[in-house]
């Protein structure tokens, strides 16, 4: 997929007239947030089980080379196959060679954000392997030559007369503007395919060490019909996705579907072991586990490994004001919202998505929702440090930051430009509390106005505070 | 080649090399004791409420819920069940009860066994267990019962003791454990309710992919 962060300014100003997206849009802000606090009020325990899940999935990291082989051993044990994949070229070679090797001709796929990292349909297509996507939102984008904008409500961007058109233009029936029709019509469409399959693609939520399974986590029951019929099963997944046990897998699944959809359990959790047993009469003959890698193991020698704990819940993006404003396609990339910011510009490098992590205001909402307690805002910090030393941020940026320092070192002359320009402000501002026109700051002034700043700074307050206190 | 490259970025991230035999023997130790983290206390109550608690939390999640006394009143249920959508084809998996179950059923309906196929109208099955938290039904693939039953067929009908409903998912991953001589299934399945999405503007539709609907016949 064409990579197109770089243009973040530019995606963000499109979406923020695009009448339909922003309609759309009000689904996410109206949606996720409300489901997701009553879940958590339904379970006092929650926010104890996310420290158990931030301390576990650091003891993970900590030794995520023996569980990796351990769960290795256990996939070969039950006969399985492990594929380990350094880059996304090696993983998509890895998973085209089986489908060749099986010669596939269409490849029916779970959802999964790791095939779209690796760019897998486009290269399976390429090679004259036909991908069929078969979670709803992943078809209607298919069908329409989009990719997801949510990591779990992929076609989130899209209204219902957009989907109605696409049916319309692709099934060849009559137009319906009613949403189960429309699933009715994905439905039979994609019946036959699941049958005709000769591979089934799926991501895995987890990877249990302890029995060599994968689990995925469906709504749809399209990532079981996906992985049961075709003959071949190939799980494409990550590597910091192990997990010591089925105990362990428990204490995420708790927090995750309530973290994601606000549901108390998600409908569809499976556990995937090799291939059918002897006597078995359905089930896939050969199990594939492809573990990429693209640049996760580098993350664990940088402050970026505390986001080697995701779970990819989209908790973040679904509280996140700057997604909620933009849309996950104006990010440019696979992974959008406060986590894409961390991931993308590790995978397409800084140099390509150093706007992502300017693009927040730092509010803390993605921290404060994120069920393993990821500090999101200081690690998009790190990248803003990061291009900051590689020169990469812009000359006025440097040389306003620049000159910041300079009087944020010298704290009596700074104390004292700060008053005067509190001073300057308040008489701008007039009566109104707010300022509408800032001279060179037309850029902030021409969206929102300024709020005024208050009568003293904080300097001020805090001085006459500890003297007041002293006295009393 | 790969896999040495990615262990050794791995270990130099950790800032070490191959990991000590006491490291490892620490993390077979983690694994073999495979302890519970925290259990919340939802479903940490007394067998009748845990029971109520399954039955609440099922319908909550959309599945019929229909309470039996007991075995023999199955049969005509599940007829009944069936004629409220006009069904007469069932395919049924076949460990017991249920083969003895379908010789009861009225000849009217047509009973298959083995897998599902694309434009099954309904499946007959047993579940393992009922996990009261959640609601969760839980089933595992063997011979006797293909897993394409829970999910090709437009219903699925699942027959549960009322015996075999358990409190959490611990308490099920330990009954699992006793299947098999300790070795995992090759597919368990957590069923939470019908198949459903909301991938259209947000709105829940049910019956995306899987069953449109899930009967849970809850015996004595």
């Amino acid at each position: 997929m064409q990579i197109t962060s770089p243009d973040f300014k530019q995606n963000a100003r499109i979406a923020l007239q695009d009448v339909g997206l922003q309609k759309a849009l009000g689904n996410v802000k109206t949606g996720f947030p409300h489901k997701r606090a009553t879940a958590m009020a339904r379970l006092p325990e929650f926010d104890q089980l996310r420290d158990e899940a931030r301390d576990l999935k650091n003891h993970i990291i900590e030794n995520l080379d023996i569980y990796l082989e351990a769960f290795e051993s256990k996939v070969l044990e039950n006969g399985g196959h492990v594929h380990w994949c350094r880059t996304s070229e090696d993983a998509r070679k890895t998973i085209l060679k089986i489908c060749q090797e099986k010669n596939a001709r269409t490849v029916t796929k779970g959802k999964s954000m790791v095939t779209e990292e690796i760019n897998l349909n486009e290269y399976l297509e390429a090679n004259g392997v036909t991908p069929v996507e078969t979670d709803l939102g992943e078809y209607i984008l298919q069908l329409r030559g989009e990719h997801p904008s949510h990591i779990i409500a992929p076609a989130i961007h899209l209204n219902l007369e957009d989907v109605s058109e696409t049916f319309h233009a692709n099934h060849h029936k009559p137009k319906s503007m009613d949403p189960a029709v429309l699933m009715q019509e994905a439905r039979e469409e994609l019946r036959n395919k699941f049958v005709a399959a000769d591979v089934g693609i799926t991501g895995a939520n987890f990877l249990v060490a302890e029995t060599g399974s994968s689990i995925i986590v469906t709504n749809e029951g399209n990532g079981d019909l996906t992985q049961i019929l075709p003959k071949t099963h190939i799980v494409v997944t990550s590597i910091e996705k192990v997990v010591p046990t089925l105990e362990d897998m428990t204490l995420f699944l708790r927090l995750l579907a309530r973290s994601a959809t606000g549901q108390e359990f998600t409908v569809y959790n499976t556990l995937s072991t090799g291939p059918r047993r002897e006597g078995d009469q359905d089930g896939p003959e050969e199990y594939h586990v492809v573990l990429v890698d693209n640049g996760r193991s580098e993350m664990i020698a940088s402050e970026l490994r505390e986001m080697l704990r995701c779970i990819r819940c989209a908790a973040c993006m679904n509280h996140c004001p700057v997604y909620g404003a933009v849309g996950g396609h104006s990010y440019g990339w696979v992974y959008p919202g406060p986590m894409g910011s961390v991931l993308t510009p590790q995978m397409i490098g800084i140099e390509k998505g150093a706007l992502l992590p300017n693009a927040s205001t730092f509010c803390g909402k993605c921290e404060s929702v994120c069920p393993v307690r990821i500090p999101l805002p200081k690690l998009m910090r790190y990248w803003r440090r990061n291009e900051f030393e590689k020169h990469l941020t812009p000359k006025a940026a440097r040389w306003g930051i620049g000159v910041w320092g300079f009087f944020a070192k010298r704290p009596a002359l700074y104390r004292q430009l700060s008053s005067f320009s509190n001073l300057a402000l308040r008489t701008l501002a007039g009566k109104k509390a707010r300022i509408n026109k800032l001279p060179l700051a037309s850029g902030w002034t021409d969206g929102r106005d300024m709020p005024a700043p208050s009568d003293k700074t904080f300097m001020q307050l805090w001085s006459e505070k500890q003297k007041n206190g002293a006295s009393s | 080649m790969s896999k040495a490259e990615i262990l050794g970025q791995i270990r130099r991230g950790l800032g070490r090399t191959e990991p000590s035999a006491a490291d490892r023997d620490a993390v077979a130790s983690r694994i073999a004791a495979h302890k519970a983290n925290l259990i919340p206390a939802r479903a940490q109550i007394p067998e009748k409420e845990c029971q109520q608690l399954f039955i609440d939390m099922a319908r909550e999640a959309a599945a019929d819920v229909i309470e039996l006394n007991s075995l023999k009143a199955l049969p005509s249920a599940i007829a009944e069940w069936l004629d409220q959508y006009s069904i007469t084809d069932l395919v049924a998996a076949v460990d017991a009860p249920l083969p003895e179950l379908c010789k009861k059923l009225p000849e009217t309906i047509h009973i298959r066994t083995g897998v599902a196929q694309a434009g099954d109208l309904a499946s007959l099955t047993t579940a393992f267990l009922g996990i009261a938290e959640t609601g969760t039904l839980m089933l595992y693939s063997r011979p006797d019962s293909p897993t394409t039953l829970n999910f090709l067929p437009d219903n699925h009908l699942v027959v549960l003791n009322r015996s075999d409903i358990v409190g959490v998912y611990e308490e099920a991953w330990a009954k699992v454990r006793e299947l098999n001589q300790g070795k995992m299934p090759r597919t368990v399945n957590m069923i939470t309710g019908p198949s459903r999405s909301a991938d259209i503007e947000q709105k829940l539709q049910m019956g995306a992919h899987g069953p449109r609907r899930l009967a849970i016949f809850l015996i004595d």
